[in-house]
């Protein structure tokens, strides 16, 4: 402290400093900043991508952001109520509709190109639609399919992967007999929501009604799915314990505790660089299996996009960022760097990605992607499908308690939903008759159901 | 007068900016927690403030009928029951151990029961996750040798809160063995010098000497540590978060998941001073338990 205080005042280095001053001040008279958040290893990989955008722009300069992904999703909403929000962010698809509440996310409809649109996997670029606009540019994709173990699977007598549930559930008994009581045929990791939620979606149940404004979890599709799932337990195909009880999943798959999950492409390259050498040949990817023969099993669209702030001063510059970062060539680019799957066809076809072993059922599960809700409030709903689905897998309560709850519980998340939708067809319905009193019995309404 | 009324004015601007610290720092927020918790503020309320709604006690009503409220106060409560007792108990004879002119190596013994209060909490809490591992973890190891059978601690919802309870005992007891420590050094030597002379026991003194004069400091302890565990956070949101099956949800963790994880800010502020009042309640209630005991005592 003392010593570069001294420093300071020297009088030669106080020369120095000001000379930097001015130099900097001199090579960029007017630079624009632009300022970028990416998550996780995408924001580190992102970085050397960016010389290009450079060269393109000169005078212009992006600074990236690290953020780490658990601390995402509070840091967007934070830097929005603080006015800290970077001019382009990266987003998890499944907030789009959130940031697009707040009023976060500028429109993009008039700036994608039609061309450019219709090259996205239409599954993933609807998840970045809400209430029919665009919000949001998907960069690299995320769907849930089946790993296995395919040595288990061949020796259990099917030499291709069952392409239905019954099939599954029967390839799975098989595996299950044969490797005993103290390991499983697959793991399906019970605080998390996306294996019910991908087999209802399969099952065509609609998670929602009344315009999504309350559960819709005790109707038949879902509770078939739901029954299904916890068969998967009863059973004792899976394992019935917390995901943070598998010590080393990359270890607990190659010593076979377990022979399938349901996980994403972000595993491709863990599971090729942390199984062991000669368990490199064993594994193996496959689409979701279907309710019936005769459909492709859908599953779960996700991802990453990139978003814009409808408060940016640099909207324009920023949308260049996005088109560029987005361009096809960049996303194989970026593949070839985090493993990330591209969200564009053009660029599936450029690096023959298809054509490659463990991919190829990525790309055919992507043909078949449906998105879950679009609204604000679906993390909560996601999370509270998780706390049911997992009571009830510890038989902590029967389906039909977990059912009801469900409903009764996400009908309490969405009240606030309710009442917005309310209010916003009364003021166009009923023009300022007696708004005042109008509004009083809305709210009324609104709250004393709690 | 004239002087009186300087000097107090003296004193006033002396506590000014300590006062007003305070004031800004801790009463406003605490004021407008307390507004927020009579409004629905959530994200739809933050990006438009027309959205925004005065509710009154309706969150406090909702926060009643709200089960997992119910459970997050229930495995709090647990906690402080089990936890709170064992602490003082184990930090209570920790001292005693390091103290007793007996125990040689006292001054390590002092040095690596505090180790754990200055060590970080995740570090920690990833080291217990491998002591707790259903399979690979060494207690599960150690019952086997005694012929038990193996539970998975963190991930079966009958002995996550044990499990979290005896890792949080584990790290806190040294900072209140210190306290003891320094409690037990102020009984003078002569007391028991005295008491050995009249022929009394190791348990006797304890009883009737150590007991006695550390009241002060057990009660300072046990304040402390009922208001510290009542605000059970940081072990479940690093170690389980929450889980399996809401059994290690405390209070303080269900206010941060709607408070900042869903934003419900409003309801979050509400849980905020529902736990307020009751850790207000409970210290009332030990200071009267205390104070009727103490005149009994007199």
């Amino acid at each position: 402290m003392t010593r570069l205080r001294r420093a300071v005042h020297s009088p030669a280095a106080l020369a120095l400093l000001l000379t930097f001053a001015a130099g900097c001040r001199q090579t960029d008279p007017n630079a624009v900043e632009l300022r970028f958040w990416a998550m996780g290893r995408e924001g580190e990989v992102v970085q050397s991508l960016l010389p290009g955008f450079a060269a393109d722009h000169p005078g212009v300069r992006v600074r990236v952001q690290q953020v780490p992904w658990s601390a995402a999703h509070e840091k967007l909403l934070t830097a929005f109520v603080g006015g800290a929000l970077p001019d382009v962010y990266q987003a998890g698809s499944t907030w789009i509709p959130e940031l697009v509440a707040l009023g976060a996310a500028a429109p993009l409809d008039a700036r994608l190109a039609a061309a450019a649109r219709a090259d996205y996997f239409p599954g993933l670029l609807d998840a970045n639609l809400v209430d029919g606009r665009l919000w949001g540019v998907p960069w690299y994709v995320d769907t849930r399919l089946l790993f296995y173990r395919s040595d288990a699977l061949r020796a259990a007598g099917w030499p291709t992967p069952p392409g239905d549930w019954d099939g599954w559930r029967a390839a799975l008994e098989r595996i299950k007999a044969q490797v005993g009581p103290s390991r499983y045929a697959i793991l399906l990791p019970v605080s998390e929501w996306q294996p019910p939620v991908i087999l209802a979606l399969q099952r065509g149940a609609a998670l929602l009604r009344d315009d999504d404004t309350h559960g819709n979890f005790q109707s038949a599709e879902f509770r078939a799915a739901f029954a299904f799932y916890l068969e998967f337990f009863r059973r004792g195909l899976a394992p019935a314990s917390a995901e943070g009880q598998i010590a080393n999943l990359y270890q607990d798959f190659a010593d076979g505790f377990f022979n399938a999950t349901i996980t994403g492409p972000w595993n491709l390259g863990e599971f090729a660089t942390r199984l062991p050498a000669d368990r490199q040949d064993d594994w193996a990817t496959a689409p979701m299996p279907a309710p019936s023969p005769d459909t492709p099993g859908v599953s779960i669209a996700g991802g990453s996009s990139l978003a814009i702030n409808a408060a940016s001063p640099h909207a324009e510059l920023a949308w260049q960022l996005v088109d560029y970062l987005t361009a096809p060539e960049r996303q194989l680019e970026f593949y070839r760097l985090t493993g990330d799957l591209p969200a564009r066809r053009s660029a599936w076809a450029a690096g023959a990605l298809a054509d490659q072993p463990h991919v190829q059922a990525f790309w055919q599960q992507l043909q078949h992607v449906r998105t879950p809700p679009k609204i604000p409030e679906w993390e909560r709903i996601a999370t509270t499908i998780a706390r049911y689905a997992e009571a009830a897998v510890r038989g902590d309560l029967t389906t039909d308690e977990a059912l009801i709850g469900l409903d009764r519980d996400v009908d309490r998340i969405l009240e606030k939903r309710r009442w917005l939708k309310q209010q916003r067809s009364a003021v166009s319905y009923q023009p300022a008759a007696t708004p005042l009193a109008d509004s009083r019995w809305l709210m009324a309404d609104g709250f004393a159901t709690t | 007068m004239i002087a009186e009324a300087t000097r107090s004015r003296a004193g006033v601007l002396f506590a000014a900016p300590a006062l007003l610290l305070i004031a800004v720092f801790f009463f406003l927020p605490v004021i407008a927690s307390a507004l927020l918790s009579l409004t629905d503020v959530d994200i739809y309320a933050i990006a438009d403030l027309a959205r925004l709604c005065v509710v009154g006690a309706a969150n406090y009503g909702a926060l009643f009928a709200d089960p997992l409220f119910w459970t997050a106060l229930r495995n709090t409560a647990l906690f402080v029951v089990i936890a709170a007792p064992l602490s003082v108990a184990v930090s209570l004879a920790a001292a005693l151990l390091v103290t007793a002119g007996a125990v040689r190596l006292a001054a390590v013994f002092r040095t690596l029961f505090f180790l754990p209060v200055v060590t970080s909490l995740v570090a920690v809490a990833v080291v217990w996750r491998y002591l707790y591992h259903p399979r690979f973890g060494l207690l599960n190891y150690l019952l086997s040798l005694l012929g038990i059978a193996p539970r998975d601690w963190l991930g079966d919802p009958h002995w996550a809160l044990a499990a979290i309870i005896v890792m949080s005992v584990w790290k806190n007891f040294g900072f209140n063995m210190v306290i003891f420590m320094a409690g037990l050094q102020s009984i003078p030597l002569q007391l028991y010098e005295a008491a050995s002379i009249d022929g009394a026991g190791a348990w006797t003194q304890f009883r009737r000497i150590t007991l006695p004069m550390l009241r002060p400091t057990l009660l300072f302890v046990v304040a402390m540590t009922l208001i510290g565990n009542f605000q059970l956070f940081a072990e479940p949101y690093v170690m389980t978060r929450g889980g399996p099956s809401n059994a290690t949800l405390s209070v303080v963790l269900y206010m941060y998941e709607q408070g900042f994880r869903w934003w419900n800010l409003g309801y979050a502020a509400a849980i905020a001073f529902a736990l307020f009042g009751i850790i207000v309640a409970l210290s009332l209630l030990t200071r009267l338990l205390a104070r009727g005991r103490g005149a009994e005592a007199a």
